[in-house]
């Protein structure tokens, strides 16, 4: 082939399906293949797909995905679910915290659900197919999932990151030194109660943003045209 | 190992066989090569540290960090819109295009969409940022193996793009142009003229830098058959953009995922190459740029009217869910993972940025090459260090 060749896909173009069939059969083949360790799927038809399985299930998740097309390894990181308990830290730190902002300290997931604070998330891509699927797994408490390398080899530096801003370990990581923070750095910065200590100490001048905007006569927001 | 040209088999199974010999011949003791962080050939201030034995590489592994701003973090305390003045510092070269995965996945958990004519606008601003940005490295790449006059080319008519988007935006660096439900403003008055000059102009530097580099006997013989990565290797990694089609991947999320954006109304090549060496990755990115410059040609003819706006709240609270939006970045696949909680602004929010995968495939591709070949490998694999650290 010379260096001039031209792509060869004829193009599969991305087509419309009214019931989206195709992410329909992408959680079929996945529970086909590791069965009741697929806990939940959430899917919005032709946008997006979500499916959360079992931690222990984690890297077989991996190799049966990569096994049926999904080889692009896109990104893998965690989410504390954590209400932060500093609030925005938009105000004044000094001020009487907010009622309304207290109520709402409730812990709750998002999309395909969950039940621990800390969860894992990574997204594959099918480059044929041209779809791609957004995996959750719950953290337990041991802290611990098993590593994607052997899957992915791309997942290496999440991983490394990942264990920096969350403190959760990977099972058969060869290399979990820290990539930003120096080696002695106490705490995991991305945790939700690891306090932004900018904030704390002085309110941020971009403040000014949120004050109430003007209301007009009958009491209504304000639109802009 | 399937589907690779045959320059690509021999290079693979050099690099195997270099590997091989390294590990039973050669028992010279072996020493450590530190490069950067301070170093002209490293883009900023990344780090490679170097084991070698001889002249070749045993093991490298680059050291990032030197520059991390902790954007995620830093975007749990913003309000939505305020958000795009911290994320178009990512990749400081494309800012504008930085700020669009973004806006697009507040728009999506928010269910609204710009405007045909906004959406245009930004087509255009984000094909403008990547001729600024890749024609950047298209002269900096001459600099990385000692020819000077490219870069000087490069330098100079990257400013007529960074005249356009200041005259639209305001801004040369850092546009912060992008709004929920739409752009600031409209374009100028006789800036679509002026966008057609220049885009003549920038189609002329890509024959110059054709001819200059690309026809040069050293470029070829420096980046011909050196850092070959095979399609297989380069999806396990991530790899995006410009590298992944040099191994031969024809994936273009502009062409492949559907957006609100203008992308889907005009006709563009997407360039792919078989050979996955350096060689090839400068190679596409060279053909990009001449496509970026006929989708621009393309949209300003086609520019329809209109607002630039959508009606959206005064202050902004996005609804709760989940959304992941990336687009076709200079650099490769850039994404934004956004969780909401109807906040004010986000919950999390997760960069994937392109440089991190597009980096964290050294060690492997470094295995086994020459020390000189190190500054061509990493040029060519195009890293900006704002995207690698965040």
């Amino acid at each position: 082939m010379g260096p001039l060749s031209e792509s060869t896909d004829t193009g599969a173009e991305p087509t419309a399906l009214a019931s989206d069939t195709l992410r329909e059969s992408i959680v079929d083949a996945l529970r086909e293949a590791i069965g009741d360790d697929l806990l939940e799927s959430h899917l919005i038809p032709n946008d997006d797909l979500w499916i959360r399985v079992a931690v222990s299930a984690w890297r077989r998740t991996g190799e049966a995905l990569r096994e049926q097309g999904f080889d692009y390894f896109c990104f893998l990181s965690a989410i504390d679910w954590l209400p932060s308990p500093f609030g925005r830290g938009e105000d004044d730190p000094s001020a009487e915290p907010d009622e309304a902002e207290t109520e709402s300290k409730e812990m709750t997931q998002g999309y395909a659900g969950g039940a621990t604070r800390f969860q894992m998330f990574a997204r594959v891509t099918d480059l044929r197919r041209h779809v791609g699927v957004t995996l959750k797994a719950d953290v337990d408490e041991s802290m611990v999932v098993e590593s994607w390398i052997p899957v992915y080899a791309g997942a290496n530096w999440h991983e490394r990151e990942t264990h920096e801003m969350f403190g959760i370990g990977f099972a058969g990581h060869p290399d979990l030194r820290n990539m930003y923070l120096p080696g002695d750095f106490e705490g995991y910065p991305m945790r939700k109660d690891f306090p932004l200590l900018a904030r704390m100490v002085k309110p941020w001048p971009g403040i000014v943003d949120v004050e109430p905007m003007p209301v007009d006569d009958d009491g209504e927001e304000a639109e802009s045209s | 190992m399937t589907m690779l040209s045959e320059r690509q088999q021999l290079s693979y199974i050099a690099s195997q066989a270099a590997d091989a010999r390294l590990n039973v011949e050669l028992e010279t003791e072996g020493m450590t090569l530190n490069i950067g962080p301070q170093h002209p050939a490293t883009h900023g201030t990344l780090r490679i540290i170097a084991r070698l034995d001889g002249e070749q590489v045993i093991w490298a592994e680059p050291s990032a960090g030197y520059m991390h701003r902790g954007y995620e973090k830093l975007t749990e305390v913003r309000t939505f819109p305020q958000v795009t003045s911290l994320i178009n510092r990512i990749d400081w070269l494309g800012s504008f295009a930085n700020e669009v995965p973004f806006i697009l996945a507040a728009e999506k958990l928010m269910e609204i969409e710009a405007p045909p004519r906004a959406q245009h606008i930004r087509t255009i601003l984000f094909e403008l940022s990547r001729i600024a940005n890749v024609g950047l490295f298209l002269g900096d790449l001459g600099v990385q193996m000692g020819a000077i006059t490219p870069v000087f080319l490069a330098f100079r008519d990257r400013e007529y793009v960074l005249n356009l988007i200041e005259g639209a935006t305001g801004g040369r660096f850092h546009p912060n142009f992008d709004r929920i439900g739409g752009l600031k403003d409209d374009l100028p008055q006789g800036w679509i003229d002026e966008t057609r000059q220049v885009m003549k102009k920038l189609r002329g530097f890509c024959d110059e830098i054709e001819d200059l580099l690309f026809g040069n006997e050293i470029f070829q013989s420096r980046t011909r058959g050196i850092g070959v990565i095979p399609a297989d290797v380069a999806r396990q990694y991530g790899l995006s953009g410009a590298n992944l089609r040099a191994s031969g991947v024809d994936w273009d999320l502009r062409r492949d995922q559907s957006l609100p954006m203008a992308w889907d109304k005009v006709d563009f090549k997407v360039w792919t190459h078989p050979d996955g060496d350096s060689w090839a990755r400068c190679w596409v990115r060279l053909q990009e740029v001449r496509e970026s410059t006929k989708i621009v040609d393309q949209l300003l003819d086609t520019m329809p009217a209109g607002p630039v706006m959508a009606k959206v709240p005064r202050i902004i609270k996005v609804p709760e869910g989940e959304a992941w939006v990336s687009t076709e970045n200079p650099l490769g696949e850039m994404g934004y993972y956004v969780v909401s909680k109807g906040d004010l602004g986000p919950f999390r929010v997760k960069i994937r940025s392109a440089s991190f995968n597009n980096i964290s495939i050294t060690p492997w591709v470094l295995k086994g090459v020459y020390v000189p070949d190190i500054i061509t490998i990493l040029a060519s694999l195009y890293f900006i260090l704002g995207d690698i650290d965040r």
